[in-house]
C-alpha cells in the first residue's frame, strides 16, 4: 500500500523538475538570463544613457537586476503555468498524493535558484567586465528585502494571469508587459526622463517600485520607504488576487 | 444467497465476487471477511446551473473487479468519475473510496488510488522518463520508474519529448502515471481512446492483470469492443441516468430476438410500406426498421421470428423481385441493445 512521499522529498521532486524543464526552454533562458545581462552590458558600454549621475553601471546594475526578477516572476513562471493549466498538468497533479501548497512552493523554490544564478551572474559581470564596486553605503538586507518583496510581486501578477486567461493570452500579455516594463520602469531610462504624467505614472507601476529600491539598497542614498511601499501594496494585491482567482483546470 | 460471514454486506459481496473473481490475489485484501466495496456511490446528484447533469447514480466497484460506465459523448461519465476521483463535488449523495469520502480524501487517499484523465495532464516538453520519476517520488513506495516504463512498452521513447509521441504512446504514458503507486483502485477515463489496435490489444490485456491481480477498476468508455472484453459489469449512462447495469452477457440476454433481413439494393418506399402491409395482415404490431449505418440491413421488429414470418418475408421478396443475400433469426448484440437504450447512434462499432 502507497502513502505520500514525506512533504521535503515531494516538494524538492517538482522543484528540481519544474527547474528542469525552464532549462529546457530555450526561450526562458532567452528573457531571464541573455535579456538582462545584454541590457546591462550593452547600455553600460554605449553610452547612450540620458543624464545619470555617475558611472553608467551604478544605474544599470540594480535596473537589469529588476528586469531580471520581472523576467523569471512574472514573464517565465507567468507563462509556463499558463500552459501547465491549458495541458491538465496542474489538473493531474492535483490527483497526485501532493498538496496543491506544495505544488506553489516548488514553482517559488524554483523561481529562486533561477533568481541566485541571475544575481550572481549579473553582479560578476557589473564588477568582471564593467568594473563596479559595491558602494559603502549599500544595504544588503535592504537588497534581500526587495529582490523578494519584487519576486512576490511579479510571481503574483504572473500566476494572476496564468491562472485566469488563455496560455496564449497570458504569453502575450506577459511579454507586452515586460517591454513596457523595461521602458517605464527605469531599468535603463531614469523615469525623470520621461513626459512629466508619464512620469508620475511609472512612480506607481511595481518595475520602478523595485528598480528604485534596489538602486537605494546598493548605495544610491535615497529613502526606501516609498518604493518598498509601492512595492508591498503590489505584491499582496497580486497574490490575494491570484489566489482569489487562480483556476486549477 | 449464502450467509459467509457476520457483517451485513457478506452475503451480497460473496455473490458479486464468486464467478472468476481473483481477490485471494490482492494480497492486502485477502482476509475472512469479503471487503467493503473499493468504490461506493449512492443517490450521487450533480447539477450544473441548476440543470441536473447527473440524477441519482448508483455504483459500486470490489476489488478484483472490473466495471465499465458507458454512455455516449454527454451523458456524464466524465462527470461521474472526476466526482469519484475527488476532482468535483456531489450536490447530493455519498461517494466513498476505499471507505473514505472522496471529496476530503487527501493526499493519503489519492496514494492509493491512481488516475488516468482524458488528455493525459502532460507537458508536452517532459519526456516519459522525467515524468514517471516525478510521479514516483511523490509516492512512499511506489515501483520502480524503468521498470515501469519498459513493461508498458515505453522503453525506446523513454527520452523522447511528449510532443512527439504518438496518441497511443502518451496514452501509456499517462496509465504509467496511474500505476507508479502501486494502487488499490484505478479510475481510468477512456484509456484505450486514440490507440490503434495492436495498443488498444496490449492496454486491454494489461488492464486485465491489472483486475486480476486484485486492484478494483472503474473506467468509462464508448468503445464497445472495451465492455465485450474487459468488463465484469456495465452500467449504462444516458442522459445523467443509469438505464441498464449487469454483465455484458445479462444486458443482451434481455433483448428479444428478431428477424433481420439483407437485400441486394436499398428497399424504395413503396417496396417498404407493400412489405410492412403484407406482414401486418398476420402481426399487426410489426414493423420494419432500416439499420442506420447500412441500407441494405433490415429489422422486422413487432413480431416474433418464428418460421412463419422467415416464410411471409421470403414469400414476399419472391413476388416483388426482391434478392435476399441474408435472412437470419438472433438475438441483439451488445452494440444493438446499446443503442436502443441510449438511443446513440453515433457509437463505435466492435471491432
Amino acid at each position: 500500500m502507497s502513502r505520500p512521499a514525506p512533504l521535503a522529498r515531494s516538494t524538492a521532486a517538482l522543484a528540481s523538475s519544474e527547474l528542469r524543464l525552464t532549462l529546457r526552454r530555450g526561450e526562458n533562458l532567452l528573457v531571464t538570463i541573455v535579456i538582462p545581462t545584454v541590457v546591462l552590458l550593452f547600455f553600460a558600454t554605449v553610452g547612450v544613457l540620458p543624464g545619470i549621475a555617475g558611472r553608467p553601471v551604478d544605474f544599470l546594475l540594480p535596473g537589469s537586476l529588476a528586469l531580471a526578477v520581472i523576467a523569471t516572476g512574472m514573464v517565465n513562471l507567468g507563462i509556463a503555468t499558463g500552459y501547465d493549466r491549458q495541458y491538465g498538468v496542474l489538473k493531474r497533479l492535483g490527483g497526485a498524493p501532493v498538496p496543491r501548497t506544495s505544488v506553489i512552493v516548488a514553482k517559488v523554490a524554483a523561481v529562486i535558484a533561477i533568481e541566485v544564478a541571475q544575481v550572481v551572474l549579473l553582479v560578476g559581470v557589473a564588477a568582471i567586465v564593467l568594473g563596479w564596486r559595491p558602494a559603502a553605503t549599500a544595504q544588503p538586507l535592504l537588497l534581500i528585502a526587495a529582490l523578494l518583496i519584487g519576486t512576490a510581486a511579479f510571481a503574483g501578477l504572473g500566476l494572476l494571469m496564468a491562472g485566469t486567461i488563455r496560455a496564449e493570452a497570458t504569453l502575450a500579455l506577459a511579454n507586452g508587459l515586460f517591454l513596457a516594463f523595461l521602458m517605464l520602469g527605469g531599468i535603463v531610462i531614469p523615469i525623470d526622463h520621461l513626459p512629466g504624467p508619464l512620469a508620475d505614472a511609472a512612480r506607481l507601476l511595481p518595475a520602478w517600485a523595485l528598480s528604485e529600491s534596489l538602486r537605494i539598497a546598493l548605495g544610491s542614498g535615497a529613502d526606501p520607504a516609498l518604493p518598498l511601499g509601492v512595492l508591498g501594496v503590489w505584491a499582496s494585491g497580486a497574490i490575494a488576487l491570484a489566489i482569489w482567482t487562480f483556476r486549477w483546470e | 444467497m449464502t450467509a459467509t460471514g457476520d457483517s451485513p454486506g457478506a452475503a451480497v459481496a460473496a455473490v458479486d465476487a464468486a464467478p472468476g473473481s481473483a481477490v485471494d490475489a490482492a494480497p492486502s485484501l485477502a482476509v475472512g471477511v469479503p471487503p467493503a466495496p473499493a468504490i461506493e456511490v449512492r443517490g450521487l446528484v450533480k447539477k450544473y446551473e441548476s440543470q441536473a447533469v447527473l440524477r441519482s447514480i448508483d455504483l459500486e466497484v470490489r476489488a478484483g473487479e472490473l466495471v465499465a460506465l458507458l454512455g455516449p459523448n454527454g451523458a456524464g461519465k466524465t462527470t461521474t468519475i472526476e466526482i469519484i476521483e475527488g476532482y468535483r463535488r456531489a450536490d447530493k449523495g455519498s461517494v466513498r473510496v476505499l471507505g473514505i469520502d472522496a471529496g476530503t480524501g487527501g493526499p493519503s487517499l489519492r496514494a492509493r488510488v491512481g488516475l488516468m484523465l482524458q488528455g493525459g495532464g502532460l507537458d508536452p516538453r517532459s519526456t516519459p522518463r522525467d515524468v514517471v520519476r516525478l510521479y514516483a517520488a511523490l509516492h512512499d513506495g511506489a515501483r520502480d520508474p524503468d521498470a515501469l516504463i519498459e513493461e508498458l512498452g515505453l522503453g525506446s521513447v523513454a527520452h523522447t519529448r511528449v510532443r512527439r509521441l504518438s496518441g497511443g504512446e502518451r496514452q501509456r504514458l499517462a496509465l504509467a502515471l496511474a500505476l507508479v503507486g502501486e494502487p488499490e483502485v484505478l479510475m481510468l477515463d477512456e484509456p484505450t481512446a486514440g490507440m490503434d489496435p495492436q495498443a488498444k490489444r496490449t492496454t486491454r490485456s494489461l488492464i486485465r492483470r491489472l483486475r486480476d491481480s486484485g486492484r478494483a477498476i472503474l473506467l468509462t468508455t464508448h468503445d464497445l469492443a472495451d465492455v465485450e472484453r474487459l468488463a465484469d459489469r456495465v452500467l449504462i449512462l444516458a442522459r445523467g441516468r443509469i438505464v441498464a447495469q449487469g454483465t455484458p452477457a445479462e444486458l443482451t440476454a434481455g433483448a428479444a430476438p428478431a428477424l433481420r433481413l439483407r437485400v441486394t439494393a436499398p428497399l424504395a418506399e413503396p417496396a417498404r410500406e407493400t412489405l410492412t402491409a403484407e406482414l401486418r395482415r398476420t402481426w399487426p404490431d410489426a414493423r420494419l426498421e432500416a439499420d442506420t449505418s447500412d441500407p441494405l440491413e433490415m429489422t422486422v421488429a413487432g413480431a416474433d421470428p418464428e418460421p412463419w414470418l422467415t416464410a411471409a418475408v421470403a414469400s414476399w421478396a419472391a413476388a416483388n423481385d426482391v434478392t435476399i443475400t441474408e435472412l437470419r433469426s438472433r438475438a441483439a448484440t451488445l452494440e444493438e441493445r446499446y443503442l436502443e437504450l441510449t438511443g446513440d447512434r453515433d457509437v463505435q462499432v466492435a471491432a
